[in-house]
């Protein structure tokens, strides 16, 4: 294993990728980087097998359209993580914001803490891909929206009520998890909320349990609680707002 | 797409501009150099019972006429140029100029609209004046130009301030020009925007209702407006500004145990919604006000340190001056952060 | 002998006719006969019979009720083509006309709007969208909202107890699911099958129903929270539990397709059950006087509004509806300085079921130069909040509703366009009292053509469709709720109109 260390600090996000691209070019399997402060773009498009450290607050679109690389971030992130990822894994140790995973086709984001407006927004899967966010705070309104595949799962380990407005809507496929109630006058257009069979529960375990490796949670009173599952009323929700149809 | 940060120490301690700029400097990606500035409280200890104008003029004959429209309207106790330093970047096409006057006593009863007023003639009568700051004890600096070289050309950090916004434009709807740059600003009303007012038309016309003029047609310019005519004004709150603002919507406020109180500011003042993406801090001489459309198109990051409650566009812009928070949280949308002095009103 | 060539042409596909008689019996204009006693006496078999069904072709309306409900399918109608040496000023219109008048020397009787081929202002109107700088919000999956409260509202609130209580007192409003409310068309003019079609989709969609001046039969009493009663100058049917019924009461002073011109009903048309909603007695002519005749100036305006008021214990607010004319904006003013909560403008393209033609075809002024100007002058006197602007007059689509509403309306009413819903093919004889849909008529035989059920659900769908695309718009626009809409003339954009026009309408032209 080769690892290489970066000192982020007042370096343009342009200069601090193109050193990235040019250590994964020299051989590099692991890269530091130290003292990042909002540097945007953060890995994108990269299509290689490495791992990415991040010391700091990564910033805008981190992980975007990437392809396969594996990312932990210890503090924030800011907008847009993992935007139409399609492979590989995000790991945050802080918060992430608002539309994390934004039509992200594949690979996995773990969020330590809470997740902000739109998370899940237009997910969809593929094939073989199927992506796949996991917050352990909880997750304000629109969450899920016209979410077309994959899953989100919210474990909401403050036991705080959840208040995000409009889950869900329009959501076409995929799946919500929420830990806890989800109450009815939260769904957004399209969306119900539904039972969850033995192959939700043994989902949410293994994720549960994911989540615990990374950061050091004990997952089973996690896994064990009550879950609300959202998913669509129907694939085609719209069917019969035009006159055409 | 813009950047913009703030912050405030609520017990008024103040610092010099060194770190807003620094705070406006990371976030270069949101904006271009058409349009910087920044807004600072506290700057004029020894003329805080006056009102401080700041104008930027286009020349000599704007500058006479101006002096000439306030010698009979106002006691000026004094006026300069505002310092500026010589900044390549930034042509020198306005002469930054400052007037701290006395509003006369006949008028003081009315004092604030009177000086409104003031502001409003100048700007729309007298050719090549412009005002961009009428508060006490406070003063907005602005130019086309990027927010680090507006602060040079400006020294602002040769200023020292309890509260401080800062803004990079990115103008799409209006040229680039310094008058057109924010914070923009009535009385004490501050305002740094990053977004669009949709609503601008049913808001301007609202406004022109109750005698502002929106001349710039610059959405921004409206925000101020409504919260001079909404606090000042009419006496409501921050908070009640803002929930008419960026209201709840009638789905929540239908099964809320408010729903009355809801209802009523939402038909009362369903003209001074602000629709459309925005992220706004608005300042006055007592607090700062960060806030959100209401389904929260444009980033806003809330930090605090000790009694300095800091807002941006972008986390990083907040850590870059204070690495270690005391908090960071994202406001909800609807859910405004309001700052206030610990001793408000005695400043 | 009629002094001019029939305007359609009744064909029927006598290979497909099974001679069903059923044209002869839904027509009401007597174009389609049988004639019995001929079939009888010829003696033929049954399949002959469709010969003997007389077409008189002069009589057709193009309403066509015989080409829907013949079950094969055999009868077309078409315009017979011009027959006149033509002219381009004496157009085929107006030599029919002139005819007419020679015939009869009669005031010559419309129905439906102004027939004259003025250039709509809706249509040189666009509206704006977002790109970019703004983002457009997805009406289908986002909130967004169309909630409207028509009435007086204060210039600002107060508060107690540290401002957590509301210390204002708001006067009555009426609260609108959807901007889109339907015009007052009185029990008398449309059947009581159409006022209940109407009526239940009003509540249905969250709106309301204008009972026009012919009051509420009791059993609409029960829809009565959606149904806003008028007061006319006639005072059909103007009672004290017909007041506190309804949700609002609204003064009607005039209307678009007939400015300055009353109403009369004739004696035939009052049957028994007009008679009761009306309280005037059975076969007894019903005039609605030009003017009220208590109403002279504008402080007897405020007598009646005031009169209301007290009767209603204030719990209803009061709208005026006046016809767009020149000196719309001042008259608006003092219709809401003297207590009004709302003011309806009628465009001169509004419908009616009887007026006098040349008054419809040429009175009154466009309702987007109307909308603009009261919205205006209300705003220059600081009253805005004061009152309501409803507007009404021949609102097409939701994009006209759209363009009034950013042109300063609060809320529309829609006449003609719930009667083309409910089945009217607009043949312009609603005055003859023999609708063949089933709508402008008391023939029993034919109001219950109309099924109120199903009258009222293609009514809601049409509401409810405008209020959907009326989303999509919001949503084009970056806006989540109406009242961001609401006077927002930055979002219009003027094509093809003169630099007057424009700043009539206070909209720039489009490119600037």
């Amino acid at each position: 294993m080769k690892e290489v260390v970066i000192d982020s600090k007042g370096i343009h996000y342009k200069v601090l990728n193109f050193m990235i691209e040019d250590a994964i070019n020299a051989g590099a399997t692991k890269i530091v980087l130290e003292n990042v402060n909002g540097q945007r773009f953060l890995l994108d498009g990269v299509n290689a097998d490495v791992e990415l450290e991040v010391h700091g607050t990564a910033g805008d679109d981190l992980a975007a359209f990437m392809n396969g690389p594996r990312v932990t971030v210890y503090g924030n992130v800011q907008d847009g993580v993992g935007n139409t990822m399609n492979r590989g894994l995000v790991v945050i140790h802080g918060d992430g914001r608002d539309i994390v995973g934004h039509s992200m086709r594949g690979g996995k984001i773990f969020v330590k803490g809470d997740v902000g407006y739109r998370v899940g927004i237009h997910m969809k899967q593929y094939e073989d891909n199927y992506p796949v966010v996991v917050a352990g705070g909880t997750a304000m309104d629109f969450l899920g929206e016209y979410m077309a595949g994959g899953v989100v799962l919210i474990l909401n380990i403050g036991d705080a009520p959840f208040t995000g407005d409009w889950v869900g809507t329009g959501i076409h496929g995929g799946v919500i998890y929420v830990r806890g109630d989800v109450p009815e006058f939260l769904l957004g257009i399209g969306a119900k909320a539904t039972d969850l069979e033995a192959s939700d529960k043994k989902l949410i375990k293994e994720l549960a349990e994911e989540y615990g490796r990374y950061f050091g949670v004990d997952p089973k009173p996690i896994y064990e609680s009550r879950f609300t599952k959202i998913v669509p009323i129907s694939h085609r929700p719209y069917a019969k707002m035009y006159t055409d149809d | 797409m813009c950047g913009l940060g703030g912050f405030i120490n609520k017990d008024g301690k103040k610092v010099d501009g060194t770190a807003i700029t620094t705070m406006g400097g990371m976030m270069e990606a949101r904006y271009d150099e058409r349009g910087g500035g920044f807004a600072a409280y506290g700057i004029y200890p020894n003329h805080s019972d006056q009102y401080a104008l700041h104008l930027l003029f286009d020349d000599e004959r704007a500058r006479e006429a101006t002096e000439e429209y306030l010698k009979d309207r106002v006691n000026i106790v004094k006026d300069e140029c505002i310092p500026t330093a010589s900044v390549k970047e930034i042509a020198p096409v306005h002469v930054p100029w400052r007037y701290f006057i006395d509003v006369p006593e006949d008028f003081e009863a009315v004092e604030a609209d009177f000086l409104v007023d003031t502001v409003m003639k100048i700007n729309g009568s007298i050719p090549g004046a412009f005002v961009i700051s009428s508060g006490k004890n406070m003063g907005v600096f602005k130019a086309t130009g990027l927010p680090r070289n507006v602060a040079a050309l400006f020294k602002i950090s040769d200023y020292k301030a309890y509260a401080w916004s800062v803004h990079g434009r990115f103008p799409t709807n209006t040229q680039g020009w310094w008058g057109g740059a924010h914070p923009f600003n009535i009385l004490d009303w501050s305002v740094v925007h990053n977004g669009e007012i949709s609503s601008y038309g049913t808001n301007k016309r609202y406004l022109e209702m109750h005698g502002y003029e929106c001349k710039l047609r610059t959405d921004t310019e409206v925000v101020a407006y409504l919260f001079d005519l909404l606090v000042r004004k009419h006496g409501l709150s921050a908070e009640v500004a803002c929930s008419i603002m960026s209201p709840p919507f009638w789905k929540n406020i239908d099964r809320s145990d408010k729903r009355e109180y809801y209802e009523a500011l939402r038909m009362t003042y369903a003209p001074a919604m602000l629709n459309g993406p925005f992220a706004i801090i608005v300042n006055n001489k007592d607090s700062m006000i960060a806030f959100n459309d209401r389904i929260k198109l444009r980033p806003l990051i809330a930090a605090e340190l000790g009694e300095t409650t800091f807002v941006a566009s972008e986390e990083a812009a907040i850590r870059e001056i204070e690495p270690e928070l005391d908090r960071v949280w994202a406001p909800r949308a609807g859910s405004p952060v309001i700052a206030r002095l610990n001793n408000a009103g005695g400043k | 002998m009629a002094s001019f060539p029939p305007k359609f042409k009744v064909l029927v596909d006598k290979e497909v006719c099974t001679g069903c008689l059923k044209c002869t019996l839904q027509c009401p204009f007597d174009v389609h006969i049988y004639d019995k006693e001929g079939f009888k006496a010829s003696g033929k078999d049954k399949d002959e019979r469709k010969n003997f069904i007389v077409r008189n072709q002069e009589n057709c309306v193009a309403c066509q009720r015989c080409v829907f409900t013949c079950p094969v399918k055999c009868i077309q109608i078409e315009v017979r083509p011009p027959t006149y040496n033509p002219h381009p000023v004496w157009t085929d219109a107006v030599r029919r006309d002139l005819k007419t008048q020679s015939d009869t020397g009669g005031v010559l009787l419309a129905a439906m709007g102004n027939e004259q081929p003025y250039p709509s202002y809706f249509d040189r109107l666009v509206i704006d969208a977002c790109q970019v700088t703004n983002p457009s919000i997805d009406p289908l999956r986002e909130p967004m909202e169309l909630r409207t409260y028509l009435g007086r509202k204060p210039e600002k609130l107060e508060f107690e107890d540290n401002g957590t209580s509301l210390k204002t007192q708001l006067a009555k409003n009426l609260k609108l699911e959807t901007p889109i409310m339907i015009a007052h068309m009185s029990y008398g003019a449309i059947s009581l099958n159409a006022h209940k079609s109407l009526a239940n989709a009003a509540a249905e969609q969250g709106t309301f129903m204008g009972t026009g001046e012919g009051g509420l039969h009791k059993d609409l009493y029960h829809l009565a929270d959606s149904i806003i009663v008028q007061v006319a100058s006639g005072r059909f049917a103007v009672h004290e539990e017909y007041l506190k019924t309804g949700a609002a009461v609204e003064i009607k002073i005039g209307q678009g397709a007939k400015p300055g011109i009353g109403g009369h009903l004739p004696g035939r048309k009052i049957t028994e059950p007009i008679s009761k909603t009306r309280m005037i007695p059975v076969g007894s002519d019903a005039l609605s006087p030009a003017p009220h005749h208590d109403i002279y100036s504008i402080e007897d305006l405020s007598r009646l509004i005031y009169a209301i008021k007290e009767a209603t214990r204030y719990k209803k607010p009061v709208f005026v509806k006046i016809a767009a004319v020149n000196n719309s904006a001042p008259i608006a003013t003092g219709i809401i300085r003297a207590g009004a909560d709302a003011v309806v403008l009628d465009g001169f393209t509004a419908g009616t079921g009887a007026a006098p033609q040349v008054i419809r075809n040429n009175l009154g002024i466009p309702i987007e130069a109307a909308i603009a100007s009261v919205d205006q002058r209300l705003r220059d006197e600081g009253i805005r909040h004061w009152g309501s602007i409803i507007a009404s007059g021949s609102m097409r689509s939701s994009g006209d509703v759209a363009k009034a509403i950013a042109l300063g309306a609060d809320a529309v009413y829609i006449g003609t366009a719930s009667l083309i819903s409910l089945g009217c093919t607009v043949c312009k004889q609603c005055f003859t009292g023999k609708c063949a849909w089933g709508i402008a008529t008391q023939d029993p035989n034919l109001t219950k053509r109309l099924d109120p059920e199903v009258g009222a659900r293609r009514v809601s769908n049409l509401i409810g469709a405008w209020s959907h695309e009326l989303q999509e718009i919001l949503g084009a626009l970056g806006l989540n709720s109406l009242e961001s809409l609401r006077g927002n003339r930055d979002r219009l954009r003027g094509v093809g109109l003169s630099q007057t026009e424009l700043d009539v309408l206070d909209v720039l032209p489009a490119g600037r």
